[in-house]
């Protein structure tokens, strides 16, 4: 039973739109146990977005039930992290000081999470950059930036929307990597990470289970369990058989037959 | 090397200004132009010089009007734009009201300023605060409101109090907006201090320019208008400043 963090029972979402009521999410039934990496795939408008919003708690679901850390989602959820398409950093802070904003908005003293945050800059190789404002770093090390900032007060559970979309493919990979080695893939007490995505590469590479969504209204197609062995390494990527995941997911997502 | 860097930018500027002065001095001497229609510069510079006017006491005069003009400005433009950005129903209350008020001539209301208050610095201050205030409220409210939602969401995450939100995110977050409409404002606050003075007053360099208008004596309008653009710069530096200090990540071109 706590060994579930997150159960969704048939949540379904409508928002009135201009034209009339939209139905966005549709009897979505889904459970995540503890330390478990599951990723969201779909096309655009399927509402893995505001699914994972929806989990936060920081948008109500018009039906069914949300459960997280067996308590009833009804207001934002305590201890969870969040990353964005976009690094959201306040340009007018410098990097330590964007790390440190969770602290501040949560009422703690951010004296107190110095070393913490520094120890998260080190490790995703911005120790250097403490003392810099965000535009004088480049898109990649802005979105690690944002990561030590949803890392900062430990949370037990990561909702990342969609966080590396807005780079290049290179820096994407690279980030993949960086992602699976902060969030300790073997270790007992790695996160919970939600991962919203529309590439079928990145979610088979990091996932454990890919949850493929279909749009209009957005439900689950498929949930793929992904049984590539870990830790996961470049040369995991360039297998057959995650080449062949990629493919049947590709297969799922598009209702085409690829062979 | 910065200081060589720093006259080079500004020489073509200053080289087209010296070049207008000695064509305009030329021009006055060979067509003879006589001194209460368009004086030289040289008369001009005799009129700033000379003792016939005490100009220390209408400069000192006519810059407290504009600085107390320009900071009730800021100031209550601030106030009341995040008042606005705080409560959509002070919002609905007050926006209106002051679309309003801003529609209004603030010129015409000068002579009533003056019924009301008397002569003195206070109403001139007032119709330089009355011009320069509206941009401040509106570039505040919309500085406020113009966050990324996921930022938004960030302090929802936090469970963080509204106040926190606007201390910590949403007024830094309108510092460029407010001090573009600073910008404004402290060339309202010039233009209100002075048409506050020609409706009435006894001092200023306002007063100068209107006394001058019954004794011909141009030199001395245009001595009026030299300090007039003196205090304007002054107080434009001021904002630029603040500008450099609350914003640096703005206008650094090298971080662009």
């Amino acid at each position: 039973m706590s060994d579930q963090v997150i159960q969704l029972d048939r949540v379904g979402m409508i928002y009135q739109a201009d034209s009339g009521p939209v139905e966005a999410l549709s009897d979505i039934s889904l459970s995540v146990k503890r330390g478990e990496f599951v990723a969201l795939v779909g096309p655009s408008g399927c509402g893995k977005s505001t699914l994972l919003r929806i989990i936060a708690g920081l948008r109500p679901a018009t039906r069914g039930s949300v459960v997280v850390n067996g308590q009833q989602v009804t207001k934002p959820i305590d201890a969870v992290g969040m990353v964005f398409q976009a690094s959201v950093l306040l340009k007018w802070r410098s990097i330590l000081d964007n790390v440190l904003l969770p602290a501040e908005l949560a009422g703690l003293n951010p004296k107190k999470y110095h070393d913490r945050a520094y120890d998260l800059l080190r490790l995703t190789g911005l120790q250097d950059f403490a003392q810099k404002r965000p535009n004088e770093l480049s898109g990649g090390m802005q979105q690690r930036a944002s990561l030590c900032r949803a890392l900062l007060l430990d949370p037990p559970l990561l909702l990342m929307d969609e966080p590396f979309g807005a780079l290049d493919a290179m820096t994407r990979d690279d980030m993949n990597l960086e992602l699976l080695r902060v969030w300790g893939e073997s270790s007992e007490t790695r996160k919970t990470i939600i991962f919203v995505t529309h590439s079928i590469q990145e979610a088979v590479f990091m996932a454990d289970r890919v949850v493929v969504m279909s749009a209009r209204p957005g439900r689950i197609a498929e949930i793929k369990p992904i049984d590539l062995p870990r830790p996961r390494t470049v040369q995991v990527r360039a297998t057959a058989e995650a080449g062949q995941l990629s493919l049947e997911i590709f297969e799922k997502l598009t209702g085409r037959k690829t062979m | 090397m910065k200081r060589v860097k720093w006259v080079l930018e500004r020489l073509p500027a200053l080289s087209l200004f010296a070049l207008l002065l000695v064509l305009w001095q030329f021009a006055v001497s060979v067509l003879e132009v006589r001194e209460y229609l368009l004086p030289s510069p040289a008369q001009v510079y005799a009129a700033l010089t000379g003792d016939d006017i005490p100009w220390s006491r209408h400069i000192w005069v006519t810059a407290v009007e504009i600085f107390g003009a320009f900071t009730i400005a800021a100031v209550a433009g601030v106030l009341l734009g995040t008042m606005i950005a705080w409560s959509p129903l002070i919002s609905r209350a007050l926006l209106p009201f002051l679309v309003f008020v801003n529609t209004l001539p603030k010129v015409a209301i000068a002579p009533l300023f003056l019924i009301w208050m008397g002569y003195g610095i206070l109403p001139n201050m007032l119709i330089g605060a009355l011009i320069g205030f509206f941009p401040v409220v509106i570039n505040t409210a919309v500085g406020l409101s113009q966050i990324e939602s996921d930022l938004i969401d960030l302090g929802r995450v936090f469970n963080a109090p509204k106040w926190k939100v606007f201390a910590k995110i949403r007024i830094p977050n309108a510092y460029p907006y407010i001090l573009s409409a600073l910008k404004i404002t402290a060339t309202s606050a010039v233009v209100g201090a002075i048409v506050g003075e020609f409706v009435a007053s006894q001092r200023g360099l306002g007063y100068v320019i209107i006394a001058t208008q019954s004794s011909m004596n141009t030199s001395v309008a245009f001595a009026a208008l030299f300090w007039i653009s003196i205090t304007g710069l002054i107080v434009f530096g001021i904002v630029a400043m603040l500008t450099r200090i609350l914003t640096p990540w703005a206008n650094n071109p090298d971080h662009q």
